[in-house]
C-alpha cells in the first residue's frame, strides 16, 4: 500500500504523538494518576475554545496554548480541592471534569452559532480527527514531542524517585514538589498535543492504556518506558489506518479500541504476569499437590496396616480425600507412568520409588508438626492442617535446616514415627542428638 | 405546557434522580466508577437502536443497563487480577466502551439517527417535540414520562434500602455481620446509576449525567454532616442548577445541558468559598482568629512570666513578629483590658492577670 503525501504527514504525526503518550502515561500509571490525566483532558477544551474566540484563527498554535493554560488550571483545581475541602480525589476529579467540560461545550456552541463557527472545525477536539492534521501542525507535535522526551531524559532519575519512593527523595533534600509539577506539565502538554487526533474524551486511553499493557512485560522503568512509547506509537498508526479506510470514522475511538485489544493481549499472555500462565501455573502446582496427596496416602496406608508397599483397595483411596473414581484412576496412571506405583483391577501399591517420595511426604509433614507444636507451641490439634499444607512447599534445605533445628527428632507430636531419610541412618553427631 | 416549562421539568428530574444516587456515590468514593458508566452505556443505546431499529425506550433502556452493569463488572475483573489499579482499571475500561459506541455510530450512521455530538451533552432543547404516543393518543413529552419513571424507581429504591445504603456506605464490615447485604446492594446501586445514566443519556448527553451526578452531590457534601439532608441539599442544588442553566443558555444562547452543568458548578463554587463549616474563607478566618488568640495568650503568658514592663523591642525581639502583627496583638490586648501601655513600656493588668490563669486552668483541664 503506498501512502499518498498527506496521509504519511498524518502516520507521522500520530505516531509521535503515541510515543509521547506512552512515556508520559507510563507515570501516570505508576502514580495512579490515571483519572487526573482524565480529567485534564476535559479541562483543556474550554480553553480550545477561548482561545478561538480570542484569536478567530484556526491554526492550532494558539489553541493548544489555550488547552496548555486550562488544562493547567483544571489540574491545580483538583489538587486545590483534594487539600482545601473534605472531598476524597475521586469526588474532586468528578466535579473539575464535568464542569470544565461543560463551560467547554456551553462555549463550543455559542461558536458554532456566530458566523465563523461553522469552519471552526472545533468539533474535532471531542472524538478527534487525525485526517485533519496538517504538515505544520505535524511540525508542532514533533517539537513538543521532542521537547517531552529530551525532559523526560534529563529527569529520568529524578522522576523515577518520584514514582517509587517519594519520601526517601524528600529526605534527600530533592524537590519533589517542583518534579510533580514537571510531571504534570508534561501530561498536559502531551494530551494538548494528542487532542486534535484522539480528543477530548478519549485521550485517558491514549496515555494509559499502552502503557497498562507495556506494564504487563516488565518491571524495569526504562523497558516500560521503550515498550509504552513502541505500543503507543503502533497502535496510534494501527488506529489511523482503520479510521482511514473506514468512512472516516473518528480517529480517536479506533485507536483506543486497538491499543485496548493489545492490553488484553498482554494481560493474557505476558511471560511471568500473564493470567493464562498464572492460571497454568495454578494447575500443575494443584496436579503436583494432588499427585503428592495420593502418594502419601498409599504410604500411611501401609503404616496404618503395618505392611508397608501393601496393595490398597480402589474403594479405600476413594474414602481418603472423596475423590471420584475416574479422578483417581487418571490420577494413579500418571503415576504409574512416572514409575512411582503399579496398579491392578483391585487397587494400587508403592513401587520402592514411591514408597522413598512418600517417605518424604510424611517426613516433613510431621517434622513441621513438631516445630509448630514444640517451637511455636500450637495445641496438638492445630498442627496437622498446616502441616497438610507445607509438606507441599519445604524445600530440602528448609527441611534439613528444620530438622537440625529440632534436634532429630524420631516422633512427631501424635506420637508417630518420623521416617528418616533413605541411606541416612542415624543423625550425624550423636552428642546433638535427640532428646 | 409550555416548551420552556417541559425543558426545565425534564432537567430538574434528571438532577433530582441523579442527586439521589450520587450522593452514595460520591460518599463510597465512587464518583468515578459514575463517571465510566455513563460513557460505557453509549454501545449499549447503540445496539438497541440498531436491533429494534426505532428509538423506543425500552431496549434503550434494558441494552444500556446490560452495559452499565457490564462496565462495573469489567472495572472490577481488570482491578481483581491484581495486574491493574483501581483508577487504570477504571480509565481503560470505559473508553473502550464507548469508543465501540462511537465506531458503531460513525459506522451504521445512516441507520442509527443518533449524532456523535449529542452523545456528549444531549438534546434537551428536543425535549418538548418528541412526543410519547400511545394507541394513538399524544400523552406529552417522552423524556418526562422516561425521567419521571427513572425518578420514582431511584426514590423507591433509596426509600426502601435507606438504612442498608446508609449502614453499606459508612460501615461495611458492620452491614454484613448484621445481615444488610452489603454487596447486593453495591450492585443494585450500580443497576440505579445505570438505569438513572440511561434516562438521562438522550437529554443530557454522557458527560453531562457526571456533572449531575457528582457535583450537587459534592457541594451538599460540602455543607452537612448527616446523610438524610445531604440528599436533600443535593437534589435541591441540581434543580436549582437546572433552573439557572436553563437561564443562562437562554440568555448566551448555548447547549442547555452545558449550561446546566456550568451553574452546577457555580453553585459548587460558591459553597466551596462560603459554607459555614468547610468553606474556604470560613476556615481561613477560623485560623486567623486561632492565631490571633495564641498570639495574645502568648504575649500575656511572657509579661506575666518576666514580671515586669517589656518593651516593643523587646517583644518584637522574643517572638520574631513583624511591626503591624505586633501592633495588632497589643492593641486587642489593651482593648480588651489585658495589658496596657505606658511610656512605650506595656504592662499586664490585672483582669489580663486574672485572664491568664483561668486560661492556663482550662488548658490544662482540657488536655488532663
Amino acid at each position: 500500500m503506498s501512502l499518498s503525501y498527506s496521509a504519511q504527514v498524518v502516520l507521522a504525526g500520530v505516531s509521535l504523538l503515541g510515543v509521547a503518550g506512552g512515556v508520559v502515561g507510563s507515570f501516570a500509571l505508576l502514580r495512579r494518576q490515571s483519572l487526573l490525566s482524565d480529567a485534564l483532558a476535559h479541562a483543556a477544551l474550554p480553553g480550545v475554545c477561548v482561545a478561538f474566540l480570542l484569536t478567530e484563527s484556526k491554526s492550532s498554535l494558539p489553541l493548544l496554548v489555550g488547552a496548555l493554560v486550562s488544562g493547567l488550571l483544571g489540574t491545580l483545581a483538583v489538587t486545590t480541592l483534594v487539600r482545601r475541602s473534605r472531598l476524597k480525589a475521586d469526588s474532586a476529579i468528578g466535579v473539575v471534569l464535568s464542569v470544565f467540560f461543560a463551560l467547554g461545550i456551553v462555549l463550543l456552541t455559542r461558536i458554532q452559532k456566530l458566523p465563523l463557527g461553522n469552519q471552526s472545525g472545533l468539533d474535532k477536539y471531542l472524538f478527534g480527527q487525525a485526517a485533519t492534521l496538517m504538515p505544520r501542525d505535524v511540525a508542532t507535535i514533533g517539537a513538543l514531542t521532542a521537547v517531552v522526551l529530551l525532559l523526560v531524559a534529563f529527569f529520568y532519575k529524578e522522576l523515577k524517585l518520584l514514582c517509587f519512593d517519594r519520601e526517601f527523595g524528600a529526605s534527600l533534600g530533592w524537590p519533589m514538589r517542583r518534579i510533580e509539577l514537571l510531571l504534570v506539565f508534561l501530561l498536559v502538554t502531551v494530551v494538548v498535543v494528542g487532542l486534535q487526533a484522539v480528543g477530548v474524551v478519549l485521550m485517558v486511553a491514549a496515555l494509559i492504556t499502552p502503557a497498562a499493557a507495556a506494564r504487563q512485560w516488565t518491571d524495569r522503568l526504562s523497558t516500560l518506558l521503550l515498550l509504552a512509547a513502541a505500543i503507543g506509537g503502533g497502535v496510534g498508526v494501527a488506529g489511523t489506518l482503520i479510521s482511514a479506510s473506514w468512512a472516516n470514522a473518528p480517529t480517536g475511538p479506533a485507536i483506543v479500541v486497538v491499543s485496548s485489544a493489545v492490553l488484553v493481549v498482554s494481560l493474557l499472555f505476558a511471560p511471568r504476569r500473564g493470567l493464562v500462565w498464572a492460571r497454568l501455573r495454578a494447575r500443575a502446582l494443584a496436579r503436583r499437590i494432588r499427585r503428592e496427596n495420593l502418594l502419601k496416602d498409599l504410604y500411611l496406608e501401609g503404616e496404618r496396616r503395618a505392611a508397608p508397599g501393601a496393595l490398597v483397595g480402589w474403594s479405600d483411596l476413594m474414602g481418603q480425600r472423596g475423590q471420584g473414581r475416574r479422578r483417581l484412576s487418571a490420577l494413579a496412571r500418571s503415576l504409574a507412568a512416572s514409575g512411582l506405583l503399579a496398579r491392578g483391577s483391585e487397587g494400587v501399591r508403592l513401587t520402592a520409588e514411591g514408597e522413598a517420595a512418600a517417605r518424604e511426604l510424611v517426613r516433613r509433614h510431621r517434622l513441621w508438626e513438631v516445630y509448630l507444636a514444640r517451637r511455636l507451641e500450637l495445641p496438638l490439634d492445630h498442627v496437622h492442617r498446616d502441616a497438610e499444607v507445607m509438606e507441599h512447599a519445604l524445600t530440602e534445605s528448609a527441611v534439613a535446616e528444620l530438622e537440625e533445628l529440632l534436634g532429630w527428632p524420631e516422633r512427631d507430636p501424635h506420637g508417630r514415627p518420623i521416617p528418616r531419610r533413605q541411606g541416612l541412618a542415624a543423625p550425624p553427631s550423636p552428642l546433638r542428638g535427640a532428646a | 405546557m409550555s416548551p420552556a416549562l417541559v425543558i426545565i421539568l425534564v432537567g430538574s428530574l434528571v438532577a433530582a434522580s441523579c442527586a439521589l444516587v450520587g450522593s452514595f456515590l460520591v460518599l463510597r468514593k465512587m464518583a468515578l466508577v459514575g463517571d465510566a458508566i455513563s460513557h460505557a452505556v453509549l454501545p449499549g443505546i447503540v445496539i438497541a437502536f440498531l436491533l429494534s431499529g426505532s428509538r423506543a425506550s425500552l431496549p434503550m433502556l434494558v441494552g444500556a443497563g446490560a452495559f452499565g452493569v457490564l462496565t462495573v463488572l469489567l472495572v472490577e475483573l481488570f482491578h481483581k487480577t491484581g495486574r491493574l489499579h483501581e483508577d487504570a482499571s477504571i480509565g481503560v475500561v470505559f473508553p473502550v466502551l464507548f469508543s465501540f459506541g462511537v465506531l458503531l455510530i460513525s459506522r451504521y450512521a445512516n441507520q442509527v439517527d443518533l449524532d456523535l455530538d449529542c452523545v456528549l451533552y444531549g438534546e434537551i432543547a428536543y425535549a418538548p417535540w418528541d412526543q410519547l404516543k400511545l394507541a394513538g393518543q399524544l400523552l406529552g413529552p417522552k423524556a418526562l414520562w422516561l425521567n419521571g419513571l427513572v425518578f420514582a424507581v431511584n426514590l423507591l429504591f433509596v426509600g426502601l434500602c435507606y438504612k442498608e445504603l446508609k449502614l453499606g456506605t459508612f460501615d461495611p464490615e458492620l452491614a454484613a455481620a448484621l445481615g444488610f447485604a452489603p454487596t447486593l446492594m453495591h450492585y443494585l446501586l450500580m443497576g440505579s446509576v445505570s438505569l438513572t445514566v440511561v434516562g438521562a443519556f438522550e437529554s443530557v448527553g454522557a458527560i453531562l449525567v457526571v456533572a449531575m451526578l457528582v457535583v450537587p452531590p459534592a457541594t451538599a457534601y460540602l455543607l452537612t454532616e448527616r446523610l438524610s439532608r445531604m440528599i436533600a441539599l443535593a437534589m435541591a442544588f441540581g434543580v436549582a442548577s437546572a433552573i439557572a442553566g436553563y437561564g443562562l443558555a437562554r440568555w448566551i444562547d448555548a447547549s442547555i445541558a452545558g449550561a446546566i452543568g456550568v451553574a452546577a458548578g457555580g453553585f459548587f463554587l460558591l459553597t466551596f468559598l462560603l459554607s459555614p463549616r468547610h468553606g474556604l474563607i470560613a476556615k481561613a478566618l477560623r485560623h486567623r482568629r486561632l492565631s490571633e488568640a495564641t498570639a495574645e495568650q502568648m504575649l500575656l503568658l511572657h509579661l506575666k512570666a518576666e514580671g515586669q514592663g517589656l518593651s516593643r523591642e523587646h517583644l518584637g525581639r522574643r517572638f520574631g513578629w513583624s511591626e503591624p502583627r505586633l501592633e495588632a496583638t497589643l492593641t486587642a490586648l489593651t482593648q480588651r483590658g489585658h495589658a496596657r501601655r505606658d511610656n512605650g513600656k506595656c504592662y499586664l493588668t490585672e483582669s489580663g492577670a486574672r485572664f491568664i490563669e483561668a486560661t492556663g486552668q482550662e488548658l490544662i483541664r482540657d488536655r488532663g
